[in-house]
């Protein structure tokens, strides 16, 4: 009698439950696992790089050298890029979520996301042959007029492969992560709080000032800082787009630009051997750290608002 | 909150044509006056007239002149307002003008992007370019067919690897997962979105390397790359989809004796596989253009290469980033092929994308029925 009421209550595990939620298990367990073997093997292959000596480094005498130029490069050409982008992707996504007609709204969403879609080979491409000879004037004038200013001292080279350039690309590109984001968060302001300003007779502008961007602001910022992420990777574009160098410099328009991580690593790698290969490892390592340590920050501050679904 | 009235009615230069006068009088008023609707429409065109007078006048270019006709808008819209409105209606109405203006600076990379790639791609593309490697050709001739198939390949390869992966983990996430372990592998997913593709590509060959021996390049290696890349979107977007299954299916399943895996594979996966193609579609879209992983790891080749587990291999996006920034000596032929697999490749792209509008919206109302 006990034997069969235990029969009735205990769940019934099947050969075919513990097999499948096993695989589901090993799964997700496989992916925490890679991505401590991303760490892993970066350290492991990377390790003899971090004390190279000049043979590897070209053209710095130790890796500090190489890498300290590398890593400023990267973080400028990814904060101006974001400087030029947030403001503007903020205005796009209001556009989208408070501006435009309801029936076009998806459909423009669709159009930006677009620009996500896009290649970043084509967006070297579109880079260095339409847009750096778009800028040149632009150059030129700010480095007879405002020169003075040590960031346009140029000089400015004809073809525009300079820092500035590879800031615009490199804003287009974040633009789509950045909007679509915001635009998500816009769109999630209860819409009683809204209606309350309007109310209270406040145009659509303060409207927005006063129910929007409160409710959104940890929105935006983790948004900016996911677009910094992607930033701070960007390869190719910056490849085809800089004329590279191994130097610290402020100077946005000039012919010596600091080169980024990502982009040396393309550069060099192909022709890469023995101890270089470690030291280009070694860099990589040092961006894998970078982006994880700011995309583990934005994802935290999006995760602390629980219904915030994540928008890429 | 400071109503932003009282700063902005001090500034200067707010007297418009008919002079503004003490405005409080009319912010208290019931009915305050407002612009007619056509308005802005007719100031943006009074704005354009002058800017392209001014512009053939001065000899400025096109850009110039645009950028001309904007602010002079926006400056017009904000004294007309000003003086006929108040000082609050017209940062309203020059706030919409600068919110609508960077939303077209947003569509102008995109057209422009689009032009400059069919503009100089379109020549490019022929019988041959599609049908020829790049085997023993210098100058003119050539194609693409090589990349392609390694386009293919390499896609492929990290697509079965990824879809897999990434639905078992959305499944247990979704059905299974409780507790730290769920939560931490959703936050470091999230994480894995943001990883550089190029770190990708280093972890690949770092992998590699410890088997392979130093210099090693392969197309399964960059298959490894991509789904490094693939596997979080693949999850990310069959979770979201998983969630919207309703739990009155499962609970109905589950009434009538089925085992949880099976209401799982026949009732949950079934409901949610447009879902799921719609982002597998969109996750295979966003790593077949990779091009630094793969500059890594696949290397590049003139030779059609079908083998992913020896050698190198030649991709779409690698073949573009050498034909364009190694030429060889005539140049312009390389160049012109630079831009024809270009345009491939962001057909191709447009295409996955289109596709996977088209699949969800064929099959998105799974809810709320």
């Amino acid at each position: 009698m006990a034997d069969s009421s235990n029969e009735l209550t205990r769940p019934v595990k099947r050969l075919g439950d513990r097999i499948f939620s096993g695989t589901a298990l090993g799964a997700g367990v496989l992916i925490l696992v890679t991505l401590a073997g991303v760490g892993l093997f970066l350290t492991i292959e990377g390790l003899p790089g971090f004390t190279a000596d000049s043979s590897a480094t070209q053209p710095a005498d130790n890796f500090v050298g190489l890498a300290g130029p590398l890593v400023f490069g990267t973080v400028l050409s990814a904060t101006l890029a974001l400087m030029l982008a947030v403001p503007l992707a903020v205005g796009v996504a209001l556009f989208i979520s408070h501006y435009a007609p309801r029936r076009l709204s998806q459909g423009l969403g669709y159009l930006v996301d677009l620009l996500a879609a896009v290649p970043s080979v084509v967006y070297g491409l579109w880079g260095i042959i339409f847009l750096a000879p778009k800028l040149v004037p632009i150059y030129r004038w700010l480095e007879n007029n405002v020169g003075w200013i040590p960031f346009f001292s140029g000089p400015t080279l004809a073809s525009g492969r300079n820092m500035a350039t590879v800031a615009v690309v490199l804003a287009v590109m974040i633009l789509p992560i950045i909007t679509a984001i915001c635009r998500e968060i816009f769109l999630q302001t209860p819409t009683l709080h809204e209606e309350a300003a309007l109310a209270l007779g406040a145009t659509r502008w303060e409207m927005i000032r006063m129910a929007v961007f409160p409710y959104g602001r940890s929105g935006i910022v983790s948004a900016a800082m996911l677009g910094l992420g992607r930033a701070l990777g960007e390869t190719l574009a910056v490849t085809l787009v800089l004329s590279p160098a191994i130097l610290y410099s402020f100077n946005f328009i000039g012919a010596q630009n600091p080169s980024t991580i990502a982009s040396n690593i393309a550069l060099q790698f192909p022709e890469a051997s023995g101890l270089e290969v470690s030291v280009l490892i070694a860099t990589g390592l040092v961006l894998f750290l970078i982006t994880f340590v700011v995309n583990f920050a934005a994802r935290a501050v999006v995760n602390r608002r629980s219904e915030f679904s994540g928008a890429n | 909150m400071t109503p932003p009235t009282q700063t902005l009615k001090q500034r200067p230069g707010a007297d418009g044509p008919r002079g503004s006068g003490p405005l409080n009088t009319q912010d208290q008023a019931l009915h305050t006056r407002t612009l007619p609707r056509f308005a802005p429409l007719g100031l943006l065109a009074a704005a354009t007239a002058v800017s392209v007078g001014i512009s053939l006048a001065l000899g400025w270019n096109r850009a110039a002149m645009v950028v001309v006709a904007a602010i002079l808008y926006l400056v017009a819209i904000n004294l007309v307002s000003r003086s006929v409105e108040n000082g609050r209606r017209a940062t309203d109405r020059t706030v919409t003008g600068l919110v609508t203006i960077a939303f077209l600076i947003a569509l102008l990379p995109l057209t422009t992007l689009l032009y400059t790639v069919l503009s100089n791609g379109l020549g490019a593309l022929s019988g041959e370019f599609f049908s020829a490697s790049m085997r023993n050709i210098i100058g003119e001739g050539g194609g693409i067919y090589h990349a392609i198939w390694g386009t293919l390949i390499v896609t492929g390869l990290a697509t079965l690897m990824s879809v897999p992966i990434g639905v078992f983990t959305a499944i247990y996430l979704v059905e299974y997962g409780k507790g730290a372990l769920a939560r931490w592998i959703t936050f470091l997913v999230d994480v894995m979105t943001g990883i550089p593709s190029i770190v990708a590509g280093l972890f690949a060959y770092a992998l590699f390397v410890l088997f392979l021996g130093p210099g090693v390049r392969s197309g399964f290696g960059g298959a490894v790359a991509l789904s490094v890349l693939m596997v979080p979107v693949v999850v990310r977007a069959t979770e979201e989809m998983l969630k919207l299954v309703p739990n009155e299916l499962r609970e109905a399943s589950y009434a009538l004796g089925v085992p949880r895996w099976r209401t799982i594979v026949k009732v949950v996966l079934r409901t949610a596989s447009a879902g799921i193609a719609t982002g597998v579609t969109l996750a295979v879209a966003r790593v077949i253009g990779e091009t630094a992983p793969l500059l890594v790891i696949a290397g590049s080749t003139d030779s059609v290469n079908f083998n992913p587990f020896d050698g190198r291999m030649a991709t779409l996006p690698v073949f573009t980033f050498y034909a364009y920034s190694e030429p060889g000596v005539p140049a312009e032929f390389s160049v012109e092929r630079a831009w024809g697999a270009a345009l491939v490749l962001i057909l191709i792209v447009l295409v996955l994308n289109l596709i996977a509008r088209l699949i969800s919206r064929a099959y998105s109302p799974k809810t709320g029925r």
